[in-house]
């Protein structure tokens, strides 16, 4: 193999923040034409190392050398002039500007990022479009396109699928694909292992903010990356997979945890009916957009539906506000971390935070029973308690953990998991759905919508798929494997299939 | 994998609406986009209409009246419009205005005109320093800025109380001419013209420039802004140089409708200017808005007292009808944003 | 996320280096406000000894009592994110409805006055909790609205003028045995409730919660509106009885006798390490703000210097403590 001149090398690099130690040694060694994969549980030091790549904050110690020669730079500017860009997850685009006033903030070519747009399959954008009326995904494109119009030697893409349908996804894989194909580099974070695998020639993992390996693409790497990042043995790790899906079976002349019938709402909600027992993971897939989102708004009682009716336990529900779902065993865990939690609170102020929902609560606070309560929940999920004054101080996956010891402590029938193992370091996933099937071998409910659907068979009995607002298909775990489901989400049912 | 209902949803779902748009559609969108562009010249009219009603003999006298007693606060209110757009709030302006003013009346007086203007120009730059100090302040101090311009407000107004302890001072006529006169026809007051001038030339240009962009980008989303390449800091202070620039033309304005300076003037003009900006259609977050929609509502909040003395009712009211009005109008906005929200 | 926006300008200042002082400073901030005041109190006698006397300390506590009240309800009110402006007119007018119904007897006068900051805080609650009008604008609204009211009222009466009850007059200026403020007998109670309720009640934990995410509250299925609703009304009536006491100092129904209330009000919270995002902070450190204050106020006063100057000192020494307090806490 030849040794081609690194475009980008990170040396020891350091940084803190006050008494908090992000990044102790990270190294990162980049070559033209390489596709980098760059993985971390949650708190490994990810997002500082790749801040301080472009250019965000300085470095504490350490070097970050471009073509060989040592840079310091002091504003993200001075990186994209160096030939490094990066590309987050919210796309940095300002909501109430043009699309056309947002390239000329940023100094962007419109030709450059029309075309580019168009490598990417996007065709008519109007550029004077607000950009808060456009359509997530779309900004995400727009966000690519801008980044690869200033033709950086160096694109750094964070996280840049997650919530994003399939077939945009495989846009991206192919546009990165291509941009290898220039002498250009990209180095591509994630949590999803399989688009790690499929697409990098080689991956850099961090633990504790400092570099524990590199590995190739090669069979069997994924279980020595996933080893790497816990610091365990991958044999462990190969067993603990297959070990996480058990089957079950349900009896089906209980009565339905949660019963939907003909659920309607706006445009995105059709006609959802189902049903989930107790006992049960029911799974829920779904492409952007088709709908699961207001779906599990509605069950969880913070949207109004327009037509039909939700059973919990055989009694029609009538949903006003959250709080009413709450007191029928419905409870939520949403996505998106930041809307469920309190991030200056502490852990303990967090997990009871349900219990101060009506007038009666206002008065004083039962303190022994509070901590006895929370306690419990602490101690089942093993949720780090560590650095724990403030909630923000810890990890994500710890964070998540703490969204579902809230319901626990306050009790629930049905756990409504909207994406919980989005954005979240495979250690805490697996954490995650050994909880999931533990829930529901105690008796409760499950309802898990996941993006990832490889999640599906692991941690799921049953699986519905919706596309535009309808439930399109059902099957048990054991069909649920990611082909089928992609079909099915894109509106094939098998039948169509068989007919052609 | 390519059957026919795959590019369905997700690839139509890409795109908002298609390229080209009629007229029509594109009127409606730019109603839609800025309701205070159509709403406020409405309302100015209907308030201009029930005064003559009230006072059918609303003679050219009067509309001097209303343009020179509207102009210190529709200035006020560009001052705070430039700071609200860029996601900020300024509760100093009022104090500014009374620094130039105080500054203005006691230099000016006994001076030659040509000595007035060449001082307005130094109460203009000492204006753009005040808001410089204002915006380094807000921005190195890192205290939110309800609470720094709270406090540099009161700086201010000691300031400007040390320059004139009572009100006082004056100018040269031709001066006080400028703001206090007509041209050309008895119906067309200077202090129109010199309001209509003066925002053109500062906020048209800026709003076109790139600095301009980048007020409404911070205000909209900072942090997007600043991974779009955006200087937040600076832009920052720069928003609050043109507020400080703006108040201090409301200051002169003060000069040139009073005749005196008067440094407990301003007192009125931060909250009042406040006012104007969310009547005006501002929305306080930030990002969105123009300044049409305050200097009209200047206007329009002007108006009451001066329909109120015609209708012979205490002109004190004039404040009690200010306050229900932004509380009125809060409220109904609040409600309307609830109602659509439910939807 | 705050680091992401800081660029040049404030790189080049220098701030204060980490370390594990300034981290337990950080949590028990308390510790310095009292520092602090302790500082200041010290500087005075040092610059004019004997000024510091048993009565210079009960003047203190006397003037800051209804300073301390008033910021009593800005506390409640920030701790959710919210702020309100309208609390010195509300105290204005409060002792003014309280003067010129003073005939009928001092409770009846008393409820009177409480009755505006019940007003206005419902007014504020239907606004701000219900209708979801931003804090800013809407007690803008109301301050704006109850001062005008005010002052047409104060037209209509103007015959015959507000008179202080005594008992006011005891209680806004009055000492027990000479040496306690007799305000203090009001401050202290409202204090220790308002601690109280902020630590062991479900109602002050949810002022936290609410002040740092409403909507993970409303998930939770709190309805928000509630707590919020009955903040507002609190804190018109805080202000209201704030009114009261400062009318009993200065014995004259004036129309702009609270005024000068309202920054400090916002101050001595800001500077008690209640963040004005709201999520943290706490009635306690209030107390000692509303103390720096009122003692940074009688050093001013002391130095005998022009009224602007003072106004000037006065603004940016607040500044400098914000700014200092806004760093400290990161």
């Amino acid at each position: 193999m030849s040794e081609a001149p690194l475009l980008l090398e990170v040396r020891d690099l350091a940084k803190r923040f006050g008494s908090v130690v992000a990044l102790k040694a990270a190294a990162l060694q980049v070559r033209p034409g390489d596709v980098h994969g760059l993985m971390g549980a949650n708190g490994a030091g990810i997002s500082t190392l790749v801040k301080l790549i472009t250019g965000v904050f300085p470095a504490d110690s350490g070097q970050i050398l471009v073509k060989g020669a040592a840079r310091t730079f002091r504003s993200p500017a001075e990186a994209r002039q160096a030939g490094i860009v990066s590309v987050y997850q919210d796309p940095a685009l300002v909501p109430d500007l043009t699309v056309a006033q947002n390239m000329r903030l940023a100094g962007a070519s419109i030709e450059a990022v029309r075309k580019w747009l168009g490598e990417l399959g996007v065709d008519n954008l109007d550029f004077s479009d607000i950009v808060r009326e456009l359509p997530y995904p779309t900004l995400r494109l727009i966000d690519l396109a801008r980044a690869l119009a200033s033709e950086p030697a160096m694109l750094l893409l964070d996280e840049i699928t997650a919530s994003l349908p399939a077939d945009l996804s495989e846009r991206i894989y192919a546009m990165v694909k291509r941009w290898r194909g220039r002498g250009h580099a990209v180095i591509f974070i994630s949590h999803r292992m399989a688009e790690i695998s499929a697409l990098c020639d080689r991956a850099t993992v961090l633990r504790d903010g400092v570099t524990v390996g590199v590995t190739e693409r090669a069979h069997g790497s994924e279980d020595r990356i996933v080893a790497l990042m816990l610091g365990a043995d991958p044999a462990t790790v190969a067993a603990a997979v297959s070990s996480t899906v058990t089957s079950h079976r349900v009896p089906r002349d209980a009565e339905p945890a949660l019963e939907v019938r003909g659920l309607r709402r706006g445009p995105l909600l059709n006609d959802v009916s189902f049903k989930l027992y107790p006992g049960e993971v029911l799974g829920v897939a779904a492409l952007e957009g088709q709908g699961q989102e207001e779906l599990f708004d509605c069950i969880a009682g913070s949207r109004r539906y327009d037509e039909g009716a939700i059973f919990a336990r055989g009694r029609e529900l009538k949903l006003r506000h959250p709080a009413d779902a709450i007191r029928a065993g419905l409870v939520l865990v949403p996505a998106n971390r930041l809307l469920a939690l309190l991030q200056q609170r502490s852990i303990r102020e967090n997990i009871s935070l349900p219990a101060f929902g009506g007038l009666r609560d206002w008065g004083l606070i039962g303190v022994r029973k509070e901590r006895a309560r929370v306690a419990s929940a602490v101690a089942r999920l093993q949720i780090d308690t560590r650095a724990s004054s403030e909630l923000r101080q810890l990890s994500g996956g710890n964070q998540q953990k703490v969204v579902i010891a809230r319901w626990l402590a306050s009790g629930f029938n049905t756990l409504l998991c909207f994406d919980p193992t989005r954005g979240i370091d495979i250690g805490t996933k697996r954490q995650i759905y050994a909880l999931v099937r533990e829930l529901a071998a105690a008796g409760s409910a499950v309802l898990l919508f996941t993006s990832e659907l490889p999640e599906i068979a692991l941690a799921c009995d049953r699986a519905i798929v919706l596309f535009g607002g309808r439930v399109v298909a059902e099957m048990p775990a054991a069909d649920a494997d990611e082909a089928s489901l992609l079909r099915a989400a894109h509106g094939l049912a098998p039948q169509l299939l068989a007919a052609s | 994998m390519n059957a026919p209902a795959e590019s369905g949803s997700a690839a139509m779902s890409l795109a908002a609406a298609p390229s080209s748009k009629s007229w029509g559609a594109q009127f409606r969108r730019a109603m839609r986009r800025h309701p205070s562009l159509f709403g406020m010249p409405a309302l100015l009219i209907a308030s201009l209409a029930l005064t003559v009603l009230i006072h059918p003999q609303f003679s050219d006298f009067d509309l001097q009246s209303l343009a020179m007693g509207a102009l210190p606060l529709a200035f006020a209110a560009a001052a705070q419009t430039v700071v609200v757009i860029s996601g900020g709030i300024d509760l100093s302006i009022g104090s500014a205005m009374a620094v130039a003013n105080v500054l203005a009346a006691s230099m000016m007086e006994g001076r030659g005109f040509g000595e007035s203007l060449a001082l307005a120009v130094l109460v203009l730059t000492i204006g753009a320093a005040i808001g410089a100090v204002n915006g380094l302040l807000v921005v190195l101090s890192r205290v939110p800025d309800v609470i720094a311009t709270l406090t540099t407000g009161s700086i201010w107004g000691g300031v400007a109380l040390l320059i004139l302890e009572k009100p006082g001072g004056g100018a040269p006529q031709e001066f006080l001419n400028l703001g206090a006169g007509t041209l050309f026809t008895t119906w067309l007051p200077t202090a129109l013209i010199l309001l209509a001038v003066s925002v053109s030339a500062i906020w048209l240009p800026l709003r076109r420039s790139k600095l301009g962009l980048q007020f409404y980008a911070i205000g909209s989303d900072r942090i997007a802004a600043f991974r779009s390449g955006v200087n937040v800091e600076r832009t920052r202070v720069a928003a609050y140089i043109f507020s400080g620039l703006f108040s201090a033309i409301g200051g002169l304005g003060l000069t040139m409708t009073t005749g005196i300076g008067a440094p407990l003037a301003g007192v009125y003009y931060t909250l009042s200017g406040l006012a104007a900006v969310v009547v005006g259609g501002v929305s306080l977050a930030g990002g969105r808005g123009g300044m049409v929609g305050p200097i009209l509502a200047a206007f329009v909040l002007t108006l009451i007292p001066t329909d109120l003395i015609f209708l012979n009712i205490d002109p004190n009211f004039g404040q009690v009808i200010q306050g229900v009005l932004i509380v009125a109008i809060v409220m109904i906005g609040g409600f309307v944003t609830l109602a659509r929200a439910q939807k | 996320m705050t680091d992401q926006a800081k660029t040049g300008l404030s790189r080049a200042v220098p701030g204060f280096a980490g370390g594990r002082i300034i981290a337990r400073l950080r949590t028990h901030t308390i510790i310095v406000l009292i520092l602090l005041l302790a500082v200041f109190v010290a500087g005075i006698e040092a610059a004019r000894p004997g000024t510091v006397t048993r009565t210079w300390l009960s003047n203190m506590v006397l003037f800051a009592a209804p300073l301390g009240i008033m910021a009593g309800g800005q506390t409640l009110v920030m701790l959710t994110g919210g702020i309100d402006l309208s609390v010195a007119s509300v105290a204005t007018a409060s002792a003014y409805l309280m003067g010129t119904h003073s005939t009928l007897g001092g409770v009846i006068a008393v409820l009177y006055g409480l009755s505006v900051g019940l007003s206005v805080g419902l007014i504020n609650g239907v606004g701000i909790a219900l209708l979801r009008v931003q804090p800013l604008v809407m007690t803008l609204g109301t301050g704006l609205m109850t001062e005008g009211m005010l002052v047409v009222y104060s037209q209509k009466v103007m015959a015959e003028g507000p008179h202080v009850p005594q008992f006011i007059e005891d209680l806004g200026a009055g000492k027990y045995l000479g040496v306690v403020p007799n305000d203090l007998f009001l401050w202290a109670p409202i204090a220790v409730l308002i601690i109280f309720v902020l630590r062991r009640t479900g109602y002050g934990r949810l002022l936290y919660a609410i002040g740092d995410n409403s909507e993970a509250c409303h998930l939770s299925g709190i309805r928000v509106w509630r707590v919020l609703f009955v903040n507002y009304v609190v804190c018109g009536l805080l202000a209201a009885a704030a009114g009261l006491v400062i009318v009993g100092g200065v014995d004259a129904a004036d129309l702009s006798l609270a005024d000068i209330y309202l920054l400090p009000s916002v101050a001595a919270v800001i500077i008690g390490g209640t963040s004005i995002f709201g999520g943290r902070g706490g009635y306690s450190g209030t107390i000692v703000g509303a103390l720096i204050l009122t003692v940074l106020n009688s050093i001013l006063t002391l130095l005998d210097a022009p009224e602007p100057i003072r106004q000037i000192l006065y603004g940016v020494i607040i500044l400098l403590l914000a700014a200092a307090y806004t760093r400290l806490t990161g």
